[in-house]
């Protein structure tokens, strides 16, 4: 799709733009963070515990007197890496599982399957809970968990992709060619695949931000003094009568987050597949 | 019929079985020890030793999993390391909170979810459908636990119309009801959008069917052909979807009874988490992927009373 088609796409849709902008300001918040922080983030000072928002801070302290919107704000950049790291290890191995399942005998195929069925029965929280409960809670530990159930739905895409070109002409004239696996597979096939990979997975990204804010807030995600945005939560919840504010605020980037990028998402979603175009 | 149920049933006690396949070699796999994890790390090495001796996993990896189905044959998730409980038991306890929240959850949002879905279908590319279309979308986005907090908040801390937490008063169905609400409409939420989007998706297809167009040729009103002749059909992508997400419904539950301090499987499963009771979290995984399993067959069979077609296959 031509990008002056993308932009007035964008410029028409008030929803999407409302994502694109919000993607991009969450984005930039997350690359300057530290920047952007007033305070540090990590920095208590008990006299002012549960503060309400107030000129010095603009959205008031948590209970140990910390600056509320510097931890948002640096958290932001947690939310994000998680997103990042996880995200990108399952298309990694989405991406090959999926290859090997469509293009690979059918006996793998079967097996594959049953795996990722098997991986996508659980539900996701349970499954998580007992994982990390193995682990121990740490960063890399939340990133393999959520990545591990991001997996089974971009393998299936990617099989699913790469079951319909298996048989197109393009890649039949390669084969007569003579061309070999690996390019048949890393220089015709990929390119196909990764559109509407990509597009499922800015739909993703939502559940994502969700599922590491569940987690970070059930105390198994994201560990202290590390600010996350579920560990706002948390602190925030554990507050809630004494201080509503703070779990209010707390809960305003998760929302601004998931809306976000599902939005865009959507947007993509349509443009991208031609099939859904005409149809609106 | 009888080979269509025997089938799916194979299928869920291989799904049941690949879940504790899987949980048993990710136990194996992962990076830490079950003793040390249960134990602490302050626990001499011989105390690691009589506990994994006790638990039986000092044996070989096969064994250890030949023993576990064993045993689940017989209904036997082993026993809370703690209390000593059959985990069965402490499950099987909580599991018919989780199930009636779930079932609340999904009962409201199916009758608003196919009513919104409806309207946005017959008034197509109007304001109301993408006001409707706009908000489901963001009640799918948004996590169902933010979305307690918040009702928590505002309901509950605020408004105090409801309780903030607990099941109720056992025996006194008004209260049990009244501390039901928040909890399923922030689970239910989600599932509003997600029914009314894959309804509207699925009924614009089916009034493009030829047996439709019959219809309106033979003078139905519209009303009559959405409601009489196309949802029937339109609701079996629906059934489906629910379905599937069934497993996202109980995630859902789960933290919405950790928010609400509601007894269930969620609170449970966390409570065993934070004990670092493991039998009882693993015996959850196995117990959630049968359910899992019994859902699909339901579904199997609700999708086949919906559309006579799919009957051939059963």
């Amino acid at each position: 799709m031509p990008r002056s088609e993308i932009l007035a796409g964008l410029s028409r849709d008030r929803m999407a733009l409302f994502g694109a902008v919000t993607v991009a300001l969450i984005l930039l918040v997350a690359l300057f963070a530290p920047l952007l922080a007033p305070y540090d983030p990590a920095q208590i000072s008990i006299p002012h515990r549960l503060e309400p928002a107030g000129p010095r801070h603009w959205l008031g302290t948590d209970q140990l007197g910390r600056d509320t919107l510097s931890r948002l704000l640096v958290g932001t950049r947690v939310a994000m890496s998680v997103a990042l790291l996880s995200i990108g290890g399952a298309m990694a191995a989405g991406i090959a599982l999926g290859l090997v399942a469509g293009y690979g005998p059918k006996l793998v195929d079967l097996g594959l399957l049953l795996l990722l069925d098997t991986i996508s029965t659980v539900p996701v929280i349970i499954f998580a809970l007992a994982l990390l409960t193995l682990t121990g809670p740490s960063l890399p530990a939340v990133i393999g968990v959520i990545g591990f159930f991001s997996v089974p739905g971009y393998a299936r895409l990617v099989r699913a992709e790469t079951l319909r070109l298996k048989s197109a002409d393009f890649i039949l004239a390669e084969r007569v060619m003579g061309a070999g696996l690996p390019r048949l597979l890393f220089l015709h096939m990929m390119p196909n695949v990764i559109g509407p990979l990509l597009v499922v997975v800015t739909m993703d990204v939502p559940s994502v931000i969700g599922l590491e804010a569940g987690l970070s807030f059930l105390g198994i995600g994201i560990q202290p003094p590390t600010p996350s945005w579920g560990t706002l939560l948390n602190d925030g919840f554990s507050f809630v009568r004494q201080a509503p504010f703070l779990v209010l605020v707390a809960g305003i980037p998760v929302i601004l987050a998931t809306l976000g990028f599902t939005f865009l998402g959507e947007f993509l979603r349509e443009h991208w597949n031609p099939a859904s175009r005409g149809r609106r | 019929m009888a080979g269509f149920l025997l089938r799916r049933l194979l299928l869920a006690a291989g799904v049941v079985a690949g879940a504790g396949v899987l949980i048993f070699l990710l136990i194996y796999a992962v990076p830490g020890d079950p003793a040390t994890t249960a134990l602490g790390p302050r626990a001499s090495p011989e105390m690691r030793a009589a506990f994994r001796a006790a638990m039986g996993l000092d044996r070989p990896l096969p064994v250890q999993m030949a023993r576990f189905f064993g045993r689940l044959l017989q209904g036997d998730l082993g026993r809370d390391i703690w209390s000593g409980r059959p985990v069965t038991e402490i499950l099987f306890e909580a599991l018919p909170h989780t199930l009636i929240l779930a079932l609340c959850s999904l009962g409201w949002s199916v009758l608003l979810g196919i009513g919104l879905g409806c309207m946005s279908a017959a008034r197509r590319g109007g304001a109301f459908d993408r006001v409707a279309g706009a908000l489901s979308i963001a009640t799918i986005a948004i996590p169902p636990f933010l979305i307690a907090i918040y009702c928590l908040l505002l309901f509950a801390v605020e408004l105090r119309w409801f309780p903030a937490i607990g099941a109720g008063t056992p025996g006194d169905w008004t209260s049990q009801l009244g501390a039901l609400v928040l909890p399923s409409f922030s689970v239910g939420l989600a599932w509003v959008g997600y029914i009314a989007r894959a309804l509207r998706g699925s009924l614009i297809e089916v009034m493009r069917e030829r047996y439709i167009i019959a219809a309106r040729a033979f003078g139905l009103s519209e009303r009559t052909i959405l409601l009489r002749h196309a949802l029937r059909i339109a609701l079996v992508p629906v059934v489906s979807i629910v379905g599937v997400g069934f497993g996202s419904l109980l995630s859902g539950s789960v933290l919405a009874e950790i928010v609400f301090a509601r007894p269930g499987l969620g609170k449970t499963v966390y409570e065993a988490v934070l004990a670092r009771n493991y039998p009882v979290v693993t015996g959850a995984v196995v117990l959630t992927a049968g359910l899992y399993a019994v859902v699909m067959l339901l579904t199997d069979l609700v999708i086949a009373l919906l559309d006579q077609r799919n009957r051939a296959a059963l």
